[in-house]
């Protein structure tokens, strides 16, 4: 009996550490860098120096001129897509929700790999989006050098 | 068992940790209901909303029967001018007609004119100063620049049969790649060949193109602003200044810099003036035209710009002038008599610093020059003395025309409000 119990924790410990790991990985400053939640941490400052200017600080973009990040399948949608955005800029007219944005965005070619993925990342999951990370392969494999 | 309710205490701490930590990211913060905009004016000055949501409201103008004619950006019900009449403090829709979009506004002998992103139209009024809901426009100006950036076009007519027509540059600041950080600046900038100052036309002539008419003035890079002083028999611009110093050049400005400069310009425009742009800034700190960093500038260095026009009076940075009125009413006390308000449409290039600028002032002038610094005329329209975002102001000035007592009239193109602002002699 006492032996069955020990057994019985042992499982349980098992599994809380093994739920721990996976939790972790989802906290911040987890030390992990390759987890989603760092490299939000680190597009939240690309954001700040390269996007924030025209998107502003809660993404809602500026009526008439720059689009808004929440929630629009721009930023939610097809990640080659958001990634073709972001290398070669975009100089249309844009139409979310009946309203209209007028502002060319520059091309953001400077930007590293890993600074496009996480900065994509940031933007999709912050503004009150929820979307799966960009990953610096998924940059590598559909930016065009 | 002592192990097996550590554990689980273990576990309920971190599932706690855990649900904590979900529900911090998932918090949304509820903007409480929004409390009724409070438009501030002056003592002795009342603000009534006359009207609370038409459309997207720019330019505005009255006629002689006091008819409020408003050009939305984007038609209401297919129509692009909306006329008002005011009764008892409300406006009531009395008619529409025009089914373009487009921003600028302006009625003279017996015309409605309005503008689109590419052309200008006028509509005949009948003898009861009216529109006809059949009228059909006569095009008096085509084929201006349009490439959506600054592409408002906005006019002002003399009493010369002339029109002068904005024609915002499209780029903030002529560079190869606009807004690239890096790109040089084109020098000369071609864009000041169709664009970036005002042009005159003919009123009253048909189907003219840009060799019908003549390049006015140079170097404003967009001035949404414009009118006609009959006082002064001269034109006035508010030129909006560029963006980006602080974004594109963070080692020779910081973010408060980039956030206060350049300055926005009132300009008194004389036929064959140049202010500059896109080679040159107005710094309201040095009092001087700055040579910009695309084209060589160190944030001190003149250069060239020595020699170019300069801003009868300065604004704070990215304030974004939308409309200016000289009053020549007799219902506001004397002191505003020939005196200008600027109706301001609100910064959004001013961040990570807090926007600022929505808001109408005031500069009084005497002998066609200004007499005393600006101050603000009527504020609040944000509905936040700490407003992040712009897409948070609650309203925005975009348009002012004077009412036929003498009041002043404001529009405002967030849900489409419009106020009046009347004196109430003591």
């Amino acid at each position: 009996m006492l032996k069955n119990n020990r057994m019985k924790s042992t499982i349980v410990v098992l599994v809380l550490v093994l739920m721990n790991i996976i939790f972790s990985s989802f906290l911040p400053f987890s030390g992990k860098q390759n987890t989603p939640r760092a490299s939000i941490e680190r597009g939240k400052k690309v954001y700040e120096r390269t996007c924030l200017p025209c998107h502003q600080a809660n993404g809602s973009g500026v009526p008439g001129m720059t689009p808004p990040l929440k929630k629009t399948d721009y930023v939610l949608g097809d990640k080659k897509v958001l990634i073709g955005i972001l290398q070669n800029g975009l100089d249309d007219e844009i139409s979310i929700n009946g309203k209209f944005f007028n502002n060319p965005m520059p091309a953001q070619s400077a930007l590293k790999d890993e600074e496009m993925a996480d900065v994509l990342t940031y933007v999709r999951n912050s503004f009150g989006n929820s979307a799966d990370p960009v990953t610096v392969a998924e940059v590598k494999m559909w930016r065009k050098k | 068992m002592k192990s097996i309710a550590l554990t689980i205490s273990c576990f309920i701490i971190l599932m706690a940790g855990r649900l904590d930590l979900k529900a911090s990211d998932t918090i949304v913060i509820k903007k409480s209901a929004p409390a009724p905009l409070v438009i501030t004016v002056p003592a002795g000055f009342s603000a009534t909303t006359i009207l609370d949501s038409l459309g997207t409201n720019r330019h505005i103008a009255v006629s002689s029967n006091g008819d409020i004619y408003v050009k939305v950006e984007r038609p209401v019900n297919g129509k692009g001018i909306m006329v008002l009449r005011e009764s008892g403090g409300k406006a009531t829709i009395v008619n529409s007609f025009g089914t373009f979009a487009g921003s600028g506004i302006a009625i003279k002998n017996g015309y409605v004119y309005a503008t689109t992103d590419d052309d200008v139209y006028r509509f005949k009024m009948n003898d009861k100063n009216e529109v006809a809901p059949n009228q059909e426009p006569e095009k008096i100006i085509t084929g201006l620049v349009n490439k959506r950036q600054h592409a408002a076009k906005t006019i002002a007519l003399d009493d010369a049969g002339n029109i002068y027509v904005n024609i915002g540059a499209p780029s903030n600041s002529c560079q190869i790649k606009d807004r690239e950080n890096g790109s040089r600046g084109q020098d000369p900038c071609p864009i000041l060949e169709q664009a970036g100052g005002i042009w005159k036309f003919k009123a009253d002539k048909l189907n003219q193109t840009y060799k019908d008419g003549s390049r006015y003035a140079t170097g404003i890079r967009n001035g949404v602003a414009v009118f006609w002083n009959k006082e002064q028999n001269s034109l006035y611009v508010m030129q909006h200044g560029r963006d980006g110093l602080f974004q594109m050049f963070p080692s020779l400005y910081n973010a408060e810099e980039g956030a206060e400069l350049p300055a926005e310009e009132m300009l008194k425009v004389k036929e064959g003036a140049n202010f500059g742009w896109p080679y040159c800034y107005y710094d309201e700190f040095q009092n001087k035209k700055i040579l910009a960093p695309e084209y060589g500038g160190d944030k001190k260095k003149q250069g060239r710009c020595s020699i170019v026009d300069t801003p009868v009076v300065a604004f704070p940075g990215h304030w974004a002038p939308n409309a200016i009125l000289f009053y020549t009413g007799d219902q506001f006390p004397a002191k505003y008599k020939n005196g200008a308000f600027v109706a301001f449409h609100g910064s959004w290039n001013r961040a990570p610093q807090n926007q600022k600028g929505y808001k109408v002032v005031f500069v009084p002038f005497a002998n066609g020059k200004p007499s005393g610094n600006y101050e603000v005329f009527a504020d609040g329209f944000a509905g936040s003395d700490a407003l992040e975002s712009p897409d948070d102001a609650v309203a925005r000035p975009s348009g002012l025309a004077m009412a036929a007592d003498g009041s002043l009239y404001i529009s405002d193109d967030v849900k489409g409000k419009i106020w009046k602002i009347s004196y109430a002699k003591k």
